[in-house]
């Protein structure tokens, strides 16, 4: 906490490029619609007075160098004087703690966490601001030298037993030991024993699937959505190490939890806003656990409409699909998307978003939606066209509008 | 904006209005297609690529990723939006409405300059058609196969112009394009260094280095042109050019990289350990770039040169940024420095700023050459090495122009014939350099390995990981 400061400081990202990666090839520069981006014979250089985060400039960059980000006082944020000298890109500096954005703590995060963190939000550019009437996060209370020791209290097989995948919704136990987490957090779980190398597994990351009054309520507990991992993306068998662990566990047995981590990925709390949740398979956890926050009606005040789009292979494989279906229809829209049933055409969570153009564009336009895109990374692209593609048709402009969102932390990726 | 891919030519020009430009790009396509499965990458034909392509030339659409099979990549034709009101920016015509036909008297100056162009594009993708089989790693063949497929789109982008502008005559220099071949004896490319061989991955960074940012100066300033659809799509070119220079510049950087690791492993800097340790030395980095900037100064043209002063005066090829320049744009009375041998050492003297261009024009790169070559420095700086790169002195090695008739040291030292003879070898690569190098090339393709003589990127492609199957062989 720093002196005390009667003005409010308001946090920016302030979009930089990296010059170590930067090969100054000009394209940003010549891309940038409102003259943000300049140079000298050293760097390339961005204005944070002129940057209107439209993005034009993001996907011509051939390097990436362009998609840097720094969360930053707005009042502190680098002049172009200081990046024109740079040889490198500056740390993440520890924010205030007073500005109420816990982007600070990022700087204290584990390595493995930080890195996680940054791979899943790359698709919107890196970690946002949370929406403005989000409770405050707790952040990394436990780190991987002190971790939180959590009892298992159940672990249910969610997806029918001839399915082919092995979905499991466990729920872990804190005991005495306080362990705050909020909707849209997310817990590292430490795999015991060592790696091929002799070294500690690295940390895993799991979004918490239940609301901040825990799994049952008012019991210290949480639960997780977890996958079995038998393949990686490109399909050749790998033993996951950690969701194998999780999916292994027999109630009473202990794991040794590390964070809360996550300070953006967070819910609206004020009266009438709107949750637009896209998720695919385990992605599903922070939507449950906002849809589950919201049906409590813990908070009678937080109302606002619930839209969800969610794709899965086969219904079989859909974690929730039987409480999902039974949830009275004007409290959530819900919208289901097969790819893989006998007999049926593919259908994606984008083509779902397609044939909803008209109620999908009229909640962006509302100032009170939120949206959340949670799932495998391959499915940001197919979602983000779609998206581009009703508001399109509704004479609107998509990226013009998700930079919006994107700054007042409205639209949220968590995508792995 | 967007590009009709439901077309045979994914085209924005709209080609399907003109039936007969259409049928005659049409009936180029298959030809086009069998040069590429002839002479493209060799035996990597059915892979499957992780490639961009593009799918509108707006910021948001060009940038397109997903797994291709490289014959099946849309090569089109794309132009740049059409700038309203453009004028010719320099030269005699200066203040005019720019064309959008040729004007009938500068037909054939127009045509060869498109055609020489042209030509460089086929050429680099057959100089490098071996190199898939030496990969240092997916991520570098991934990148090595979407410089490919560019180059041959850019090769559509100046059939396009030949087609549409040029009649018979156009549709002859088209058929041309996919005749000559690069290194044949009897029916080679136009330009000397798409000739050379690109045996190696050394030889390829610094190719799209080096002479790769040739193009993209010759681009840039025939994306001045007074012929406004030659303009267009050169600037639509260079967007994707810029991920040519990013192969290069990076692909050297990771070399030097690991080779300081390896150097400050091993705590020496005796070339016969550090190349036991299968990293390339220092030194002999060194050489191939003083090889592959002296060949690319060549490609400038001559120092002093009267075509050069015609283009530019004919609106046809403006220089590097014209319109930013702060003079004229007519230049008839300006004077510019060029080099001149005389009394066995090198003078700068004033020629007529006309006659200078294609000198104006390499000046600028290399100044662009250079900071680049400070950045590498960087790195060994970093690694806390006492060795620094440098750029050679422009008149060095040259092969074309007055210049080519002296001997010249890498420091602009006048040489004599025995001088040279006696030293040339420290200065560029020898056979055994060339020898060492290949010996380093193996293929590895498990995704996230990398060859030992080459650090990883810092970043994958698109956001995807290092490791990443930017490749997949079915």
């Amino acid at each position: 906490m720093s002196t005390a400061s009667t003005t409010p400081v308001t946090i920016m990202r302030q979009h930089l490029i990296d010059p170590e990666i930067c090969i100054r090839c000009n394209t940003c520069e010549e891309t940038c619609p409102v003259d943000a981006i300049s140079h000298d014979s050293r760097n390339y250089v961005v204005d944070a007075a002129k940057c209107n985060y439209c993005y034009d400039c993001i996907s011509p960059c051939p390097t990436g160098a362009i998609d840097s980000w720094r969360n930053m006082r707005a009042d502190l944020a680098y002049p172009i004087a200081e990046q024109l000298l740079w040889d490198t890109l500056p740390a993440q500096v520890a924010l205030d703690e007073s500005t109420g954005v816990g982007a600070g703590d990022t700087a204290a995060l584990p390595d493995d966490v930080a890195k996680i963190a940054a791979a899943s939000t790359a698709g919107q550019g890196g970690i946002a601001p949370p929406p403005w009437s989000a409770a405050h996060p707790y952040v990394n209370l436990y780190s991987i030298q002190k971790p939180a020791v959590a009892t298992v209290s159940g672990n249910f097989r969610l997806t029918a037993e001839d399915a082919s995948s092995d979905i499991r919704h466990i729920v872990l136990d804190f005991g005495n030991a306080s362990f705050p987490v909020l909707e849209g957090q997310t817990i590292g779980i430490l795999a015991p024993g060592l790696d091929a190398n002799g070294r500690p597994h690295h940390v895993r990351l799991y979004s918490v699937a239940s609301p901040r009054d825990g799994e049952r309520p008012r019991y210290n507990n949480l639960s997780l959505t977890v996958k079995r991992v038998t393949a990686d993306h490109e399909g050749a068998a790998v033993r996951g190490v950690a969701s194998n662990f999780l999916c292994d566990l027999k109630k009473g047995d202990q794991v040794n939890v590390v964070g809360p981590y996550g300070t953006s990925f967070l819910m609206p709390n004020h009266a009438g806003s709107n949750l637009l949740m896209i998720c695919t398979g385990t992605g599903s956890a922070p939507m449950r656990a906002m849809t589950e926050r919201r049906r409590r009606k813990s908070v009678p005040a937080e109302d606002g409409k619930l839209m969800l789009f969610f794709g899965a292979r086969t219904p079989d494989e859909l974690p929730y699909f039987g409480p999902l279906t039974r949830l009275p229809k004007d409290f959530i829209d819900i919208n289901l998307a097969f790819s893989r049933v006998p007999d049926r055409p593919r259908q994606y969570v984008q083509d779902l978003i397609r044939a909803r153009a008209d109620e999908v564009v009229r909640l962006l336009q509302d100032e009170n939606t939120y949206l959340y895109l949670c799932g495998l990374k391959g499915m940001e692209q197919g979602v983000d066209a779609a998206i581009s593609e009703v508001c399109g048709n509704h004479g609107l402009a998509w990226k013009t509008l998700q930079a919006a969102l994107l700054q007042q932390g409205r639209y949220h990726v968590e995508t792995y | 904006m967007s590009i009709d891919y439901s077309q045979k030519i994914p085209n924005n020009v709209n080609l399907n209005e003109n039936k007969t430009l259409q049928r005659a790009l049409e009936h180029w396509q298959p030809e086009f297609i069998n040069w590429w499965k002839d002479m493209g990458p060799d035996e990597s034909q059915g892979f499957d690529v992780y490639l961009r392509t593009a799918v509108s030339v707006d910021p948001g659409g060009w940038a397109h990723f997903d797994y291709v099979k490289m014959p099946d990549y849309r090569w089109g034709i794309f132009l740049n939006p059409a700038e309203e009101g453009r004028k010719v920016n320099f030269g005699a015509h200066k203040g005019e409405a720019a064309w959008q036909e040729v004007p009938g008297e500068y037909r054939s100056n127009l045509r060869r300059l498109i055609v020489t162009q042209g030509d460089t594009e086929p050429a680099s993708v057959e100089q490098q058609r071996h190199l898939g089989l030496t990969c240092p790693s997916l991520y570098d063949m991934r990148n090595l196969f979407q410089v490919n497929v560019e180059e041959g789109r850019h090769l559509w982008a100046m059939v396009y112009l030949l087609h549409a502008y040029f009649g018979r005559d156009g549709r002859e220099e088209a058929e041309a394009l996919l005749e000559r071949r690069s290194g044949d004896a009897d029916n080679p490319r136009i330009l000397g260094a798409f000739n050379e061989n690109t045996p190696d991955w050394l030889s390829f960074f610094m190719f799209t280095y080096f002479t790769d940012r040739d193009g993209k100066y010759q681009l840039c300033s025939l994306a001045e042109s007074g012929f406004d659809p030659l303009a267009r799509t050169c600037k639509f070119m260079l967007t994707e050019e810029a991920h040519h220079m990013f192969v290069g510049e990076s692909g050297v950087g990771r070399v030097i990289q690991r080779t300081c690791e390896v150097m400050n492993q091993l705590k020496t800097d005796d070339v016969a350990k550090i190349r036991a340790a299968g990293v390339i030395d220092l030194p002999t980095i060194q050489r191939y770039l003083n090889f592959h900037f002296s060949v690319t100064m060549d490609l400038f043209g001559a120092d002093v040169s009267s075509n050069a002063a015609t283009f530019y005066n004919t609106g046809l090829k403006g220089r590097y940024e014209e319109t930013k320049q702060d003079d004229d744009h007519q230049l008839s009375d300006a004077s510019y420095p060029v080099l001149e041998v005389a009394d066995g050492q090198l003078l700068t003297v004033q020629a007529p700023y006309l006659n200078a261009l294609n000198e104006r024009l390499r000046d600028d790169y290399v100044r662009d050459a250079v900071a680049g070559i400070e950045r590498w420095n960087k790195i060994i700086q970093k690694a806390g090495i006492p060795f620094v790169l440098g750029a050679p002195h422009k008149a060095f090695n040259r092969k074309i122009g007055p210049l080519s008739a002296a001997k010249i040291s890498p420091a602009g030292k006048v040489l004599s014939e025995a001088e040279w003879t006696h030293h040339h070898l420290t200065w560029l690569p020898s056979i055994e350099d060339r020898a060492f190098v290949s010996s380093l090339m193996g293929r590895v393709v498990e995704p996230g390995k990398f060859a030992n003589w080459i650090a990883p990127p810092a970043r994958g492609i698109n956001n995807q990981p290092v490791d990443f199957s930017y490749v997949r062989f079915n």
